[in-house]
């Protein structure tokens, strides 16, 4: 017998998502899903949007990585109340393990909540979170071909951040090819050059981030 | 990896389908999968056995229709799959948008054996 489904794989996923978003939401909780390659520069941008943002209203992150708790060690030394997901081996987050963590983190109402997703730029893609919007970052030395490479991460991201500026001549990063590909693959997104380590190019982002929370 | 916790997903959904309509087994699996998912057929093909063995999908086929990516031109309107590392029109040469045609990653349909 033939059954017809028309069923996302991820329709489970979804919806748990969407029961995590609501309830945030409900808590005037905004969240920010952050993807981006191993060593795009994530951690840093969050730091630098915490420095900004924090100064608004309480900031929590969520750190997921694959192995290890550096990244949450180093936020939380810098007075950043940071969560550990330590997912073993799977290469994404996902609304189980999002829905698991807030159980027990203690967040205040009206927080920003940022989560770092795993390193990698295909299968975080694909998964809904709970959160408002996902933003991408990209590090020049990357190289320039990342939107025609990874179409999805940047299609379902709401802005692009371009770390590691001061490293563009170095690397021979050609920012009209990147741009040209941003443009067919995420018109409408935004791009925020950011330097991690200076903190240049942060502001800019931090004032989208406050509208989009605004219009949200 | 990528394509493990796809296809532990896959077999939990069918399995699923299939109890509760207290079939024998699942026979098999029509899954439409959109290029730009980046899912691999051999490591969706591998995971899935490897994820239904024991299940009421062990032994199913699992047939995988893949989707090329749509591109639109905004000027001509013409939908065309694009070449690597270009977005162009291949008749006005305008540059295209990504439409959401490739990013498809679902169960289309299943076949079940009905218990004796």
């Amino acid at each position: 017998m033939r059954v017809e489904l028309k069923r996302a794989i991820y329709a489970e996923n979804d919806a748990q998502a969407s029961e995590i978003h609501e309830g945030l939401r409900a808590r005037s909780i905004f969240t920010v899903n952050v993807l981006g390659s191993p060593g795009a520069g994530k951690t840093s941008l969050i730091t630098r949007l915490a420095e900004r943002l924090g100064a608004d209203a309480p900031l929590a992150v969520i750190e997921g990585d694959v192995a290890s708790d550096i990244d949450t060690r180093a936020l939380r030394a810098l007075g950043i109340d940071a969560y550990q997901i330590e997912t073993g081996g799977d290469c994404h987050l996902n609304a189980p393990m999002i829905k698991a963590i807030l159980s027990r983190m203690k967040m205040d109402d009206g927080s920003w909540l940022f989560i770092e997703n795993i390193g990698n730029l295909i299968c975080p893609a694909e998964f809904v979170i709970g959160e408002d919007l996902k933003i991408v970052v990209a590090s020049v030395a990357e190289g320039s071909d990342k939107p025609y490479k990874y179409p999805a991460a940047f299609a379902r991201s709401a802005a692009v951040v371009l770390t590691k500026p001061d490293l563009a001549e170095a690397v021979g990063f050609d920012e009209g090819f990147f741009r040209s590909g941003l443009a067919s693959v995420a018109p409408k997104a935004p791009i925020f050059p950011l330097n991690g380590k200076t903190g240049e190019g942060a502001e800019p982002l931090a004032a989208w981030l406050r509208e989009a929370r605004h219009s949200a | 990896m990528h394509e493990a916790s796809a296809a532990e997903a896959l077999v939990k959904m069918v399995s699923a389908e299939a109890q509760a309509r207290n079939a024998a087994r699942v026979s098999r699996i029509l899954l439409v999968v959109g290029e730009s998912t980046g899912y691999m057929r051999e490591s969706l093909e591998f995971y899935f056995a490897a994820s239904a063995k024991g299940g009421l999908a062990e032994g199913a086929l699992l047939d995988i229709r893949y989707v090329k990516p749509l591109v639109r031109c905004p000027s001509c309107g013409l939908e065309f799959e694009r070449k690597r590392f270009t977005f162009d029109c291949p008749v006005c040469g305008e540059q295209g948008i990504m439409t959401s045609i490739g990013g498809e990653f679902y169960v289309d349909s299943i076949e079940i054996e009905e218990s004796a």
